[in-house]
């Protein structure tokens, strides 16, 4: 949004009408009583009472939503908790039938295909980035940075229908069996290919938070100062010696922190890695074979999950689920913001 | 580093640094390549498919059972809107709220809570969303309903609105709040008739944002509105949405339902592109263009 591009106005600048904390309101109320006679008419101060608390009411029910999520998270998977206690995360038997679970094979679905979608798109979304801020022409920078945030705005069912019918085929009659043909010997890369499988899973992945990471890297090398670049080209480097010494390195923590907040994202991603992992509750070292993630476990029983246990199993994931991006989430605001030193965090929305 | 040690070495740059330069650009412009190409074979492919599989019948009728052809995704369509204007009724004005309690009231200890927990709420999956709805109205009323998915999606929608909201209210300048006081306007009638009123095409942007963003959304459907093959209006039903169609459609082992699927997937694409369009056309001509 080109509007944020704008300077902040003075948030530390006293306010003299209502920034102190709790005197605010009244404060201002004061001086209209003050002024109130010149006025003709006497203020009332019960609109603005009211008008204040209403708004404090909504401030507060964005606390009271998350305490919502927390409590419906917790009470749900009360049975769960008590029926396997740690051991639910990992027991690697999930059977409905039975009605015994063990959630291991869904947390290592969710983590490599996380792990595998951060290794593709890092490197590519840095790239982006670098390429935007630093070498593009300026008439090409709004362009470029327009598309790759186009990227973010396709709903993910639509990445999954895509991968389904382009993606998977791709890499079914093509992708698959070079790389098994070539890196099979590392075994990460063996058995049929079949398209439906979690590099699939990290492929789309890393597709889908590229626009992310690299919106916010962007974000990041934008605050590195113009006199960090100076003084490095003035030492007679190169541009890309200028792009490693003077602003990625200075950037580090802001990169590290956009990497993290992509990851957040990966993790949780839900309909698109449902399309397209095979779903099947497995723990595999081949890349080729079906997984099965935290969220699409969800996504896929939720509805049909019919004993109690079963149900609070399945809460439980996302209870985990919930909790892994939280601290994931804090982590990556804190890296950034590090490095922004509090200015808005444009596009993380 | 090591080569600049000498003033000779300084002042011609070697073979192999300027190499490494070239090979970084040439890096850089690949990496550009290789992001957009997803972009564009995702759109080509979209309108390619879309375009051919778009006809009256699909915006007009309900599904057709398995191996008969025809029917259409109109139920679909209307579902969303339903479920999206249920939670728009709800997010917005909320948002709206909590985005100027966060900059009007919140310059302090309590705004700050708020703030972070606001960017926490924005990080929640999609999926544990449904399931805080699905606990919240589904297992009261015991069945799917439109509303169901309106309270999820409204939640979705709330933390985004807020912190843009919040954005915006700062950009107004303090002064236009101070002559305000001046003249002895009380400070909700600020809030509302000045402040906000000032920022109001950023805050629209920040809605359609939102909007945009849980237009699309699957996850948290599938288990609140869950879905319906006919025409339904009533708000505790099950109620069809044009993206759990989508989902539903591309993993069956069906062509014609395929196409269907692809047909739906550019109308949604259309809607959530002309909605953000129609937006950013009426806030330019607004108060604060571009503010």
């Amino acid at each position: 949004m080109s509007n944020q591009a704008l300077p902040r106005p003075r948030l530390e600048a006293p306010e003299p009408e209502h920034g102190s904390r709790e005197r605010g309101p009244k404060a201002v109320l004061k001086a209209e009583a003050t002024t109130g006679p010149l006025l003709l008419g006497k203020v009332s101060e019960v609109p603005d009472a009211v008008f204040g608390w209403a708004i404090r009411l909504c401030g507060f029910a964005v606390v009271a939503l998350l305490g919502l999520i927390v409590y419906q998270l917790v009470l749900g998977s009360q049975l769960s908790w008590h029926a396997f206690g740690w051991k639910f995360f990992a027991q690697s038997d999930w059977n409905p039938v039975e009605d015994h679970y063990g959630a291991l094979p869904f947390v290592f679905g969710t983590l490599a295909s996380s792990l595998l979608a951060l290794i593709i798109a890092v490197p590519l979304a840095v790239g982006v980035a670098v390429f935007i801020t630093e070498m593009c022409p300026v008439r090409l920078r709004g362009i470029l940075s327009f598309t790759t945030e186009l990227l973010a705005a396709i709903p993910s069912v639509i990445y999954g229908l895509w991968a389904i019918f382009v993606l998977i085929p791709l890499l079914r009659i093509s992708v698959e069996p070079f790389l098994g043909k070539t890196l099979g010997w590392t075994g990460l890369f063996t058995g049929p290919a079949y398209g439906y499988s979690v590099l699939a899973a990290g492929v789309i992945l890393a597709i889908m938070i590229i626009p992310i990471i690299s919106s916010i890297t962007r974000e990041v090398l934008t605050v590195v100062p113009q006199h960090q670049r100076e003084a490095v080209l003035a030492l007679g480097a190169t541009r890309w010696e200028m792009i490693r010494m003077g602003v990625l390195r200075n950037a580090r923590a802001g990169i590290v922190g956009a990497v993290i907040l992509g990851l957040g994202r990966a993790l949780g991603e839900t309909m698109a890695v449902t399309m397209v992992i095979g779903n099947r509750p497995q723990i595999s070292k081949s890349l080729f074979d079906f997984g099965y993630t935290m969220a699409s476990v969800l996504a896929n029983e939720f509805t049909e999950a019919t004993g109690d246990l079963y149900l609070s199993a399945l809460i439980e994931i996302g209870l985990a689920l919930f909790l892994v991006t939280i601290i994931v989430n804090a982590l990556a605001r804190f890296m950034v913001w590090s490095v922004t030193r509090g200015q808005p965090s444009k596009g993380l929305a | 580093m090591p080569d600049t040690n000498s003033m000779s070495e300084a002042l011609t740059i070697s073979w192999r640094r300027r190499a490494t330069d070239h090979l970084m650009t040439a890096l850089s412009v690949l990496t550009v390549v290789l992001v957009l190409a997803p972009l564009f074979a995702i759109f080509a492919y979209l309108v390619y498919k879309g375009i051919g599989s778009i006809n009256l019948a699909f915006l007009t009728q309900t599904p057709k059972p398995v191996g008969e052809p025809g029917g259409g995704m109109a139920n679909a369509i209307a579902g969303s809107g339903v479920i999206l204007l249920i939670a728009s009724l709800m997010g917005v004005p909320l948002g709206i709220g909590a985005g100027i309690f966060l900059a009007e009231y919140g310059r302090n200890r309590w705004g700050d809570g708020v703030r972070f927990v606001s960017d926490v709420l924005n990080g929640v999956p999609s999926i544990v969303i449904g399931i805080v709805a699905y606990g919240l109205v589904v297992m009261r009323q015991k069945h799917f309903s439109a509303l169901a998915g309106g309270v999820a999606l409204a939640i979705m929608m709330i933390p985004t609105i807020a912190r843009t909201t919040e954005q915006m209210l700062l950009l107004v300048p303090q002064s236009i709040r101070e002559a305000a006081y001046g003249l002895g306007v009380s400070r909700w009638r600020t809030t509302l008739s000045i402040t906000l009123r000032t920022a109001t095409s950023g805050v629209i942007t920040g809605v359609m944002l939102a909007f945009a963003r849980v237009a699309g959304e699957t996850a948290p459907l599938l288990f609140t509105a869950f879905g319906n093959q006919f025409w339904n209006w009533r708000m505790d039903q099950p109620t069809a949405a044009l993206s759990l169609q989508i989902f539903t459609y591309a993993i069956s082992p069906f062509d014609e339902w395929h196409r269907q699927a692809w047909a739906g997937a550019l109308v949604l694409i259309v809607l959530i592109v002309s909605a953000v369009a129609a937006v950013r056309l009426v806030v330019r001509h607004g108060t604060l263009a571009g503010a």
